[in-house]
């Protein structure tokens, strides 16, 4: 009986094998809590920016998709762990992700942004509605970082734990501020309405999906946007020994970000163009 | 997978600044859940439904859903009511540290209570009997007859309570407090390095529940005289009457 089931076993597996070399599988982890780039909808499916492109992208390197959600602390861990192929979960290209696991080709750039209460008194940043790059504005940008130092002292702030934004707030606002890290940016932006926070940091294009909403009808972007610099692009996360995956994502980005679709659905998603050559 | 040595040690130590915080949520939690727990043991064996049933329905809840839904609900869910952001709860409900507490002890006291009420009723009803025969009612049938006897029968279960609580307080992680598990959070999304961290933090975990369990044997070895050998052969084998 046990030498049967064992057999029937081996039997199964080298069935899945060859199905596999016949259509190629791969799946793709997000985290379905950052909206719009990647959410879980009412109904329990996964939408946003990333799973159009993922469903294009799959389309154009003619493979299988499953795209699977993932808690974001977990991620990078879990994609050296096999337990999928790659990543799309609105992450950007970091010198110390860069040493645990491979990026494609950038398919969006990364705009950063603080969101506070409109009635606080971090209401009226300096730089509001102004974008600075820190890589080809460094001056001007160091300039508004340093006044809005000034005035986060001895304030709370909430980001999202190990995300470019809280590198941004290590680096840059270390002494004064107290900073607290959340799971998901919906977390932080609840604490930000309950008046736990006076400010939070998180990518430009989900805060302003959340402020969207009703129950975020107190709260509003403050300060200037930051590009470039830590926040840098957002690309997909391959493991380092997947260079043939690599090559193939590099290539369909190339022809999305080329023909106007990744374009077409930033504008569909963010009402900005989010593209990396846009 | 090689383990990185001097990266383990540095783990460790950076782990080591979470235990304050890990102890503290514990023993906050542990003491003012165990009053709770008396409290509701005493309404559960006092005989009168309208004091038996409200302490149910509260076991029954707090037993019955997971603790991080309640962690959820009391820090997330509670400041969503406005009245309450404007009430004098708000300073202590602000603050992540109190709502953990907070959920940690009103979890430990609806089981804690149960454990309680088990020890109330192993004591022999025949003692009981015998001393209310002998005069003894009350507070002093409590104190002399039912309470020694019922904290001794509870201890096997209540260590194992208190150890489940060493362990829960992982989830005020989720909170944004820094105790241990929070910190290896943090430094695993800085090292990509979730073996060594996870390691140094089971194994900080295991040591504080190691102490935990060598304090309940020690009460649990002084409360028990009566299964201890007589003076003469403990002299002889005193670890195997300990075991």
């Amino acid at each position: 009986m046990y030498l049967k089931s064992v057999f029937a076993a081996a039997l199964l597996f080298t069935a899945a094998g060859q199905a596999s070399a016949q259509e190629k599988t791969i799946t793709i982890a997000t985290e379905g809590a950052y909206a719009p780039w990647n959410f879980t909808g009412p109904s329990g499916e996964l939408q946003g920016f990333e799973i159009d492109l993922a469903k294009v992208l799959c389309e154009r390197m003619k493979v299988k998709c499953e795209i699977v959600a993932q808690n974001w602390d977990g991620i990078i861990p879990s994609l050296n762990a096999k337990k999928y192929d790659a990543i799309m979960a609105g992450m950007s290209v970091t010198p110390a992700r860069k040493e645990v696991i491979a990026f494609s080709d950038p398919y969006a750039a990364g705009l950063n942004a603080f969101a506070v209460l409109s009635d606080g008194p971090l209401a009226d940043m300096p730089g509001t509605g102004e974008t600075y790059s820190l890589d080809s504005q460094e001056a001007e940008a160091n300039a508004k970082i340093e006044e809005i130092a000034a005035l986060l002292k001895g304030k709370i702030v909430g980001v999202q734990g190990s995300t470019t934004a809280s590198s941004f707030m290590e680096s840059n606002f270390k002494d004064g501020v107290d900073l607290r890290e959340y799971k998901t940016t919906e977390e932080h932006n609840l604490d930000l309405t309950s008046g736990r926070l006076d400010a939070v940091l998180a990518n430009a294009t989900v805060l302003a999906e959340a402020l969207g909403k009703p129950d975020m009808a107190d709260a509003k972007i403050s300060g200037p946007i930051f590009s470039g610099g830590v926040f840098g692009f957002i690309a997909v996360g391959l493991r380092k020994d997947d260079t043939e995956l690599k090559a193939q994502f590099d290539e369909a980005i190339k022809a999305a970000t080329a023909d106007g679709t990744i374009k077409d659905l930033s504008m569909k998603w963010f009402k900005v163009d989010v593209s990396p050559r846009g | 997978m090689v383990i990185d040595f001097p990266f383990l040690w540095e783990s460790f130590t950076t782990l080591l600044n979470g235990v304050p915080l890990t102890l503290q949520l514990t023993a906050l939690s542990v003491v003012t859940g165990a009053v709770l727990a008396v409290l509701l043991a005493l309404m559960r064996v006092s005989n009168r439904w309208w004091l038996d049933l409200p302490a149910q329905a509260y076991i029954f809840v707090f037993r019955g859903t997971p603790l991080l839904v309640q962690i959820y609900i009391i820090y997330y869910g509670l400041s969503q009511f406005p009245e309450l952001r404007h009430s004098i709860l708000w300073p202590f409900l602000r603050q992540a540290y109190w709502c953990a507490a907070l959920a940690l002890a009103l979890n430990t006291a609806a089981y804690s209570a149960e454990i309680i009420r088990g020890g109330l009723l192993s004591v022999p009803a025949g003692q009981i009997e015998a001393a209310r025969a002998t005069g003894m009612s009350g507070f002093l049938l409590m104190r002399r007859i039912i309470f020694p006897q019922a904290l001794r029968q509870m201890l096997p279960g209540y260590s194992n309570e208190i150890i489940l609580m060493v362990k829960s307080t992982a989830l005020a992680s989720t909170v944004t407090l820094m105790e241990v598990t929070g910190i290896a959070a943090k430094l695993i999304s800085q090292s990509y390095r979730p073996i060594e961290v996870f390691i140094c933090a089971g194994a900080i975990y295991l040591a504080i529940n190691f102490i935990v369990v060598r304090a309940f044997a020690a009460l649990e070895y002084a409360l028990s005289p009566e299964r201890r050998p007589a003076p003469a052969s403990t002299a002889d084998q005193p670890e195997k009457a300990r075991a």
